[in-house]
């Protein structure tokens, strides 16, 4: 039996639960089914009117809660999906899960449907259209059933009841890199011996017209309406964009020592996790990929293993002409030229741009990939972008027996972090 | 290895004034608040005080790119940070690591009224109104000044502040949790100096609303925070303001020579329901696991929310009858976000000038004997989340 410390002396954090939800499906099972058999996810936006959008695709769950669900809703639905099967696959009771719970969610706000709401009933009290209005409407009690969509912490407090975890519950945002940040904060919480189980979940059910026009409006989105499941092409030459889309991914960690103890199926070991900040720009990386470069280097610091041992990439790999360029010159002065022939691939062209869940969700797939011995491909790879001269598993799943991942998470706001997946040692 | 916390930089902003020493000056002398009766009537809020901002965030692009909360926050980061004696030193900049508290909003209020007088004229397609108006009314840069994680961010632009960055959510509870895992992290060895803090913008009706959807907001004239009556609203003053610390592993404070203003003891928070007085058990086990019975003084930041501010006096008055607190939030209103971390740097300050703020709530405060080594900070959201913090003097910090 293998040391259940780190390189370092540390507690070794297993996975020993994984959870999915994205537009391919609910569970890791149909989830995996689908991404290696190169599906996409995305489709015409059916939700709310699309008129007037420039971007009118999006992959969007549909298939979990009522149509008509608030985004607070679905965030939490998708959120609690992903954590009972982690904690299902995990045998714990996940109704006194009894430890820490990090929850990767977006920002929240008083919702559109709400708004109106709350201005039509204010307008019986007299007064313009607007704020006074809905304050008068709310003083009134109009807005009680609209609190879980005002408050922060409100997917994080109600999956902390549901399941039983322990202790103020942490909601966070690291933007599109949140939850690999929801992942770290377990692992250091199990490092520095504060908890004996983790669950970290990263979930995003915000899909709606203003959140869509607000990342239009920053040119952030593909155009690519006319065919939605070919839109995301990351790696390629006429890629123009992310599409936004929806779900969940959780783990359940443990220190390897406890796992053990208790007979846990342990399926995967969170190696090393990196981060670095980048001063240059709101939504620009900085030209010459310090940050993100800083970012790798540190998780594979932080695993204790040289570039060498990365036997794949799972690609942040947006899809925006931006993203996919600075990824690969980041990881070409680490990994080399090419990336060194390490074969990199992004979840993304065919789920879309989870978001907030997306650092979580593909850090699932990070493990499925070195638990099935199957990199998953990029598809939509039909025009090579010859500056990216780069292994992105084209249009059709590998087998490739892997046993380290290094997942790839960056955001706006200078968000870069790293985290190095692999097998159980043996 | 255990690393014990050191306190070395605050940033500071409320009605008070700019800054830690503004700040500690008048609430050591016992100050009327800055109430603004008129901006949000017929609700109260204590607002920001003139702030020449380019003391801190030198390029007018830097600053346009944020809205007020942002804006609040940044230049409170680089108090804290000049406070310190780190700001602009890049060897250090470049390693610290940031946890930041927030929420997010600030909408463009023209633009929402547009959309519902259109509605409120009759036009009943209201997902296509909310398209036409959107595409064309929103400034695209006002999403990223609206973002959580971009207070941060800004942070790393203006201040070159490039460790880490994490944006903790979550209302009261982020400012706790951010506080507690920064420093969770340094006594483990995984960070040496961190800046953590937040900022909330009170003078804004959209951030009003999500508080009177549940009817939290005080009406009408300002009272003291433990004496508002519930014929005037639900109590709960917002105030316009930012705290940052920055916190230091003893070592690494002393190698560099940093005033230390005190140690940051334990911090520990919670949140559940209230349940046969399930909310009243969480505060005597955060307590005990803090040792706040052991205080010289308590200073407490009560939202005014009756309910919850009602729990915590009573616990107050059970468990600690001899140890004097103060109510800070009664001039400074709520600050949600940041209500801890702006509690704990008053913990810190007092510590530091061996002195209490002035007690401005007869029958509440009383005068405390000498000067205070041990403070317990005690913050209780307005609907939930609990958490306390020990802060102790610099004098047990000897290298």
């Amino acid at each position: 039996m293998s040391a259940t410390t780190d390189h370092l002396g540390r507690p070794t954090v297993a996975i020993t639960g994984a959870g999915i939800v994205s537009p391919l499906g609910r569970g890791k099972a149909d989830n995996w089914a689908a991404l290696c058999s190169g599906t996409s996810g995305i489709h015409m936006i059916t939700r709310f009117p699309t008129a007037h959008l420039r971007t009118t695709i999006a992959g969007t769950v549909d298939f979990i809660g009522p149509p008509d669900t608030t985004a607070s809703e679905l965030t939490y639905a998708l959120a609690e999906a992903a954590a009972l099967e982690a904690l299902a696959e995990a045998g714990l009771d996940d109704g006194d899960f009894a430890g820490p719970l990090f929850v990767a969610a977006p920002p929240v706000e008083v919702e559109w449907p709400q708004r109106l709401a709350l201005d039509a009933v204010g307008a019986r009290q007299g007064g313009e259209p607007g704020y006074a209005r809905m304050l008068g409407a709310a003083r009134a009690g109009a807005g009680t059933a609209f609190v879980p969509s005002a408050r922060f912490a409100a997917v994080a407090n109600r999956l902390k009841r549901r399941i039983g975890a322990r202790g103020l519950p942490v909601t966070l945002s690291t933007a599109c890199a949140s939850g690999a940040t929801a992942i770290q904060l377990g692992v250091e919480a199990i490092r520095r011996g504060e908890a004996t189980r983790v669950v970290s979940v990263g979930t995003d059910g915000s899909v709606n017209a203003e959140s869509l026009i607000r990342f239009s409006l920053l040119s952030a989105l593909s155009a690519h309406n006319e065919v939605p499941e070919r839109a995301s092409r990351p790696f390629s030459k006429d890629r123009d964009g992310f599409v936004m889309a929806e779900g969940a991914g959780a783990f359940v960690m443990e220190p390897l020592a406890a796992a053990r103890a208790r007979g846990a199926t342990v399926l995967g070991i969170v190696e090393g996790c990196g981060e670095k900040a980048d001063d240059f720009h709101r939504t620009r990386s900085k030209p010459d990929g310090s940050p993100a470069m800083a970012a790798v280097r540190a998780a594979l610091d932080d695993a204790g293993v040289e570039p060498g041992a990365i036997d794949y990439i799972n690609a942040h790999g947006t899809s925006t002409p931006e993203n996919d360029k600075m990824e690969c010159l980041s990881l070409s002065q680490v990994f080399g030229e090419g990336i060194g022939g390490v074969p990199i691939s992004s979840n993304k062209s065919m789920i879309g741009h989870t978001l907030t869940a997306a650092g979580a969700i593909e850090a699932v797939f990070s493990l499925l990939t070195i638990r099935t011995g199957t990199l998953p491909p990029t598809i939509n790879h039909q025009t090579p972008d010859p500056a990216l001269a780069v292994d992105c598993v084209p249009n059709v799943a590998r087998a490739q027996a892997v046993t380290r991942v290094l997942s790839n998470s960056f955001g706006f706001g200078g968000q870069n972090t790293c985290l190095v997946i692999a097998g159980e040692p043996a | 290895m255990t690393h014990r916390v050191a306190i070395t930089g605050i940033g500071l902003i409320s009605c008070h004034g700019v800054g830690a020493a503004e700040t500690w000056q008048a609430l050591a002398e016992g100050r009327d608040p800055v109430v603004d009766g008129r901006t949000l009537a017929p609700y109260p809020i204590h607002p920001a005080p003139e702030i020449d901002w380019s003391e801190q965030i030198a390029r007018r692009g830097d600053q346009r790119q944020m809205e007020p909360w942002q804006r609040l926050g940044t230049f409170c980061a680089g108090l804290a940070l000049d406070d310190a004696a780190i700001k602009g030193e890049e060897t250090l900049t470049g390693t610290m690591d940031m946890i930041v508290a927030a929420g997010g909003g600030e909408r463009d209020v023209d633009v929402d009224s547009a959309i519902l007088a259109e509605a409120a004229a009759g036009r009943n397609d209201h997902g296509m109104l909310i398209n036409e108006k959107l595409t064309t009314e929103l400034r695209p840069t006002l999403f990223l000044a609206q973002l959580s994680n971009l207070l941060a961010g800004n942070i790393s632009i203006v201040h070159k502040v490039t460790g880490s960055s994490r944006t903790f959510m979550g209302e009261e509870g982020s400012g706790m949790s951010a506080l507690a895992t920064a420093a969770a992290r340094i006594r483990a060895g995984q960070s040496t100096h961190a800046l953590v803090g937040g900022a909330f913008n009170a003078a804004h009706p959209d951030m009003l609303l999500s508080y009177e959807l549940v009817g939290h907001l005080h009406r009408g004239d300002w009272a003291p925070v433990l004496g508002r009556s519930k014929a005037d609203g639900g109590g709960m003053i917002m105030g316009s303001g930012a705290a940052f610390l920055v916190l230091e592993a003893a070592e690494h404070a002393h190698a560099r020579g940093a005033r230390i203003y005190a140690e940051l003891g334990a911090v520990a928070a919670d949140n559940g329901d209230d349940e046969a007085g399930a909310t009243t058990a969480r505060l005597g086990r955060l307590a005990a696991e803090t040792g706040l019975g052991e205080a010289d003084m308590v200073i407490t930041t009560p939202s005014g929310a009756h309910a919850r501010t009602a729990i915590e006096m009573v616990f107050l008055a059970e468990t600690l009858a001899d140890t004097p607190l103060r109510a800070v939030t009664n001039t400074t209103g709520s600050l949600r976000d940041c209500q801890f971390p702006f509690g704990v740097a008053l913990a810190a300050l007092s510590v530091h000038h061996g002195a209490c703020p002035a007690a401005t709530q007869p029958g509440h405060e009383r005068p405390l004997d000498g000067a205070p080594s041990r403070i317990g900070v005690l913050t209780i959201g307005c609907e939930e989340a609990e958490g306390v913090a020990m802060v102790t003097a610099a004098t047990g910090l000897t290298s």
